[in-house]
Parts: C-alpha cells; sequence; structure tokens
C-alpha cells in the first residue's frame, strides 16, 4: 500500500499560466487558491514563496493529491461561496481558469474580494483571432487554445473575452491592479490588441 | 504481510485516582479508575511524536498487532498502524486506550466496585465523551507525554478527537476526525434509544445486576447491535452485498425461520456481538455519545474551537454514510474556518475504496 507522491513542482514544471500568476504574489502572503486542482501552484507558492496556503477543490481526487502534497485543502464547491471565511483573512484569492465555469461569477468575484484584500483571475481568451477566424470562416463554436474543449463536454462553460471580463469588472465595481497576457503560456506584450493576440489573461483585481 | 505489522503485542493497564477520585462531568466521581492501552512504536527523545488513536463504540484498546501472539487477534484497525502504513510505527509513537465505561479492561460498568466487592451495574457513574478524553490525558500525563502530534478517530473515536481538540488544544497539533460529528443528532439519540430499549426490556437484563446470573442480556444486547449493524451499512451497500437473495433455500417457506441473507448476517452479527461486549456497558457508552454536543456552552460551534486556531484538521466523511452524513462534517469545517484553524476536507465518494478499508474497521 504505497502511496505514489506527485513529483515536486518547480519554476521549470509549473504551467506557465500558474508561473504568470505565482509571479503576482508576494513572498509570504496568505493565499486562498479557489478550485485549486492537484496543488500545483499552491505547493509552488508554499516552497518558493513561503506563502501560507489554503484550496478549495471540488474533486475527490484533486484533494487527494492536494493531501499528498501536503497542502491544507477543502473539498467543497465554490459556488456555494465562501461565507464561512472572515473578511480580508487572505492577502490573495486566486481563480485560475476556473471563470467560465461559474454559475454566477459576479457573486464569486465580490466574494473573492471580500475574504481577500486582492483577487487574480486568469481564463482562456475567445476573443483571439484564431477563435474569431474559426467561427467566421468554418461557422463552428470556437475552442480556445488553452482551453480546448468542445461545447458538449462538461463541465458546462461560457466563452467570455479578454473584453468581456474588462467591461465586467468596471460595470460591478471592481478595479483592475494589473493584467497579464500570454500566448501558448509565454506572456507577450500586445499592446492595443490584447483581445486579438492573447490566448489567455492573468488579471489582478482590487475593490473600487 | 508480516514485515507491515507491528507484531505481537500486549495491553497494559495504568490506574489512578486511587487518593482523589476522578470528578465526571455530571458531578458524580470515581475512582480508582483503570484504563487498559496499548503503545506501537517508539517515543521519541523529545517526545513529540505521540499519535493518540481513539476507538468508537465497541472498540478496545488492541488497535494493532497480534493481541498477546494471537494471529486471529489482530488489532482494529491494524489496516491503518503499522510499519510504513499511514499512522507509520517507524516514525511515530501511537497510544490507544479503551474508553472509560466500556468492557475491554478499562472501569466501566462490569468492573468490581472496591466499596462493595461486586461489579457496579447501573450504580457506575453516566460518563460523558469529555470525561473518557480527560481519562486519557491522566495516562499521556503519566506517559510523560505534554503534546500529542496528532489524534485520530472516527464515530465516537471522532468525537473523542473534537473533543481533545476543542477542550484540550495546549496537548494537540494535529486532529483526523472520521464520519463523526459535533453534535450528536437527535437521529442518533433515537437509534441509541432503541438499542437501549432492546436491552432494557430482555428480562435477563434485571436493571443491570446479572453478571452473578446464569443468563445475560444478550437477546436485548444482539437486537440493539443489529440496530446498529443497519445504520453502519447504507442501502447501497445492502442491494450489493446481499439484495433478496435466500438464505440456503430456494424459494420462500411461508414461516418465520431465517430466510433472507440480510436476516441471517444480522443475526450472526448479533449474536457475535454478545460474546464479545457487556450489556451495560453498550448503555454507558451510547448515552455518552447522546450527550455529545460541542455546540454548548455557547451555542457557537465555532466559538468552542476558538482555541484550536494552531491545530491541523483532517476532517473525512464518506458520501455513503448516513449515520453521519457530510453535511455534520461540513458543517464541522465551516466552524473551523471561521475559527481560523487550518482545516483539510475530503468526502469521500466511493464506499469500497482504500479509504473504506480503513473505515468499516472504525465502529
Amino acid at each position: 500500500m504505497t502511496v505514489q507522491l506527485p513529483a515536486p513542482v518547480d519554476g521549470a514544471t509549473l504551467r506557465p499560466d500558474l508561473l504568470a500568476i505565482a509571479a503576482i504574489v508576494p513572498n509570504g502572503a496568505k493565499v486562498l487558491d479557489l478550485g485549486c486542482g492537484d496543488g500545483a501552484l499552491l505547493e509552488y507558492l508554499v516552497r518558493n514563496k513561503q506563502v501560507k496556503g489554503r484550496g478549495i477543490e471540488i474533486s475527490e481526487l484533486g484533494v487527494l493529491a492536494c493531501v499528498r502534497r501536503g497542502l491544507s485543502v477543502r473539498q467543497g464547491n465554490l459556488q456555494e461561496g465562501l461565507a464561512d471565511y472572515p473578511d480580508a483573512s487572505f492577502d490573495f484569492v486566486i481563480l485560475s481558469q476556473t471563470l467560465p465555469f461559474l454559475n454566477d461569477p459576479a457573486m464569486i468575484l465580490q466574494e473573492m474580494l471580500r475574504v481577500g484584500v486582492r483577487a487574480i483571475v486568469s481564463f482562456s481568451n475567445w476573443g483571439h483571432w484564431r477563435c474569431r477566424l474559426q467561427f467566421l470562416f468554418s461557422g463552428r463554436s470556437p475552442v480556445a487554445a488553452d482551453l480546448p474543449q468542445q461545447w458538449y463536454e462538461s463541465p458546462r462553460r461560457q466563452l467570455l473575452t479578454v473584453t468581456d471580463f474588462a467591461l465586467f469588472c468596471d460595470q460591478i465595481g471592481i478595479h483592475i491592479e494589473q493584467q497579464t497576457y500570454l500566448v501558448h503560456g509565454r506572456r507577450v506584450h500586445t499592446g492595443r490588441f490584447r483581445n486579438l493576440l492573447s490566448t489567455s489573461a492573468v488579471f489582478e483585481l482590487a475593490k473600487g | 504481510m508480516h514485515h507491515y505489522t507491528v507484531g505481537n503485542v500486549t495491553t497494559e493497564y495504568f490506574t489512578f485516582a486511587e487518593d482523589e477520585p476522578f470528578c465526571l462531568e455530571s458531578g458524580a466521581s470515581i475512582g480508582p479508575v483503570t484504563l487498559a492501552y496499548e503503545t506501537y512504536g517508539q517515543l521519541n527523545a523529545d517526545r513529540s511524536n505521540t499519535i493518540l488513536i481513539s476507538h468508537a463504540l465497541s472498540g478496545s484498546a488492541h488497535a494493532a498487532g497480534f493481541l498477546d501472539g494471537d494471529v486471529e487477534k489482530v488489532g482494529w484497525w491494524d489496516d491503518c498502524i503499522g510499519p510504513g502504513k499511514a499512522f507509520d510505527t517507524n516514525r511515530f509513537f501511537v497510544i490507544c486506550s479503551n474508553v472509560v465505561g466500556s468492557c475491554y479492561g478499562s472501569t466501566g460498568p462490569a468492573s468490581v466496585d472496591a466499596t462493595t466487592g461486586k461489579p457496579f451495574g447501573l450504580s457506575f457513574p453516566v460518563v460523558t465523551v469529555g470525561d473518557m478524553v480527560r481519562a486519557q490525558e491522566k495516562l499521556l500525563d503519566y506517559l510523560g507525554i505534554d503534546r500529542i502530534l496528532c489524534v485520530a478517530g472516527g464515530s465516537m473515536g471522532g468525537m473523542q478527537v473534537l473533543e481533545w481538540a476543542a477542550h484540550h488544544p495546549a496537548r494537540v497539533r494535529a486532529a483526523i476526525p472520521i464520519a463523526t460529528t459535533a453534535v450528536h443528532s437527535p437521529m442518533l439519540i433515537a437509534f441509541s434509544e432503541v438499542g437501549r430499549q432492546a436491552i432494557y426490556a430482555d428480562p435477563a437484563w434485571n436493571h443491570g445486576a446479572y453478571y452473578d446470573k446464569p443468563n445475560k442480556p444478550d437477546a436485548g444486547l444482539a437486537v440493539a447491535r443489529m440496530v446498529g449493524h443497519i445504520t453502519y451499512l447504507s442501502e447501497e451497500s445492502m442491494h450489493l452485498k446481499f439484495g433478496r437473495r435466500l438464505q440456503g433455500m430456494e424459494k420462500y417457506g411461508y414461516e418465520f425461520e431465517t430466510e433472507f441473507e440480510i436476516e441471517s448476517y444480522l443475526k450472526y452479527n448479533g449474536l457475535k456481538f454478545t460474546r464479545r461486549f457487556d450489556a451495560n456497558s453498550y448503555l454507558y457508552v451510547t448515552k455518552a455519545m447522546d450527550y455529545f454536543d460541542l455546540t454548548q456552552p455557547t451555542g457557537s460551534l465555532a466559538a468552542t474551537f476558538a482555541d484550536a486556531s494552531h491545530v491541523k484538521f483532517l476532517v473525512v466523511s464518506f458520501t455513503s454514510d448516513w449515520l453521519y452524513p457530510s453535511y455534520h462534517s461540513k458543517r464541522l469545517v465551516s466552524a473551523l474556518t471561521a475559527a481560523g484553524a487550518d482545516v483539510t476536507y475530503l468526502d469521500v465518494k466511493s464506499s469500497w475504496g482504500m479509504m473504506h478499508f480503513c473505515w468499516r474497521s472504525i465502529r
């Protein structure tokens, strides 16, 4: 009955979009990672940035992987809210690649900024030129480069673009502190054409 | 398989409250009190590697290895305690003690009252989970252990784990409550009471005074255990394990002999239980569970754990568990989170997986 321990993550093995998130988090911060999956990002932050990390993950396999990494993770559905957590109990609350799957993104974003001083959100961008061309020329639903999932696959997700998200933040009174744009995981300077050129984005948010 | 075991073990005994009686939550007191306990592994130099294992309703101090070298007498949590196992005895010093009120060597209603020279029976005072834990605390004092690295257990063992964390947090670094609750629910009290009523209704029970009689209240105790066994299974597991299969016959006999496999299983387990457990202990231990309510006295579970914010918790529940459903654990996890404790929570979906191995042996 030997337990397979996941390989420790470092800068070379961590997914590039998670590295972009990690770059925003300062040393020693208190971090809550929503939908933390197998805990790769949290482990990286604990090892390399000495953060005090916590996670919420819906899948049993994800939680087990986190436990094997020695992380503190609650199995639960973050769509039920973060009511147990006191106000401002974290420096950063992270939501990576989960935004398109949420039923009520406004509620989650506002809860993130109640529980945390700052929020970091990353998501795939369906505004990328390849998605646009796909829709225009093949007439088929676009598939995001960083989230290769067909329209019929579950969990169901909602397409959005970085422009949509920026407007939405403005609409619900959330301030965008900084934005990082990625193309296939690599950080790029997109200038004015960020919606057209980026496949993913990382936003750091604060209360408006 | 043998190199994964702690090997042959013997139960040891520790007696306290010989001079001053042990005061109970009820206001009554008792003394002297003996605790049966077993230890596995070695205590390290700075006495910081202790894991305390708490047993459930019908458990004993014999949690791992072969009792007195008898390979038939395997510890109740041997799947999880041993060299290289979850509670690794190469690294940790593991202690398990029988609770006060039980009948496996610790002082309980079947023990002889020194003042009368006869078994206590119903003159034994009612004990609580809090009393059980304070008795364990005396054992730790005796063994010279200030702080335990971890306390772990399921069901009533999990209640002791929570009692440790809530009321003795300075002595606990980590806690693993499994398939348990912070508040014994009315449904659980109801099942306890059905079991107790079955014992009361047995004429051989004789108001608890049966130790010198030829007949014991076995029929009542067996029914109590049968009720318990139903609650330990789920409807799904009964379907899978027994279905509507008949025992040793092709078609219905239209009579009242045991016919269905599930009937036979319950009867067998009820009978088997009477050979190893004392009916009065069943009354006392179930009563202790019924009194368990960590929301008191403040009414807030989070307030109860206010001093436990340094304790690291691993809370585990099972989706098929209807005795301690997952929402009991979720409520606990919410309170611990609000108290600022470091909580990991796992709601195990399959009741047939590896964890189930540990789980089924808990009760």
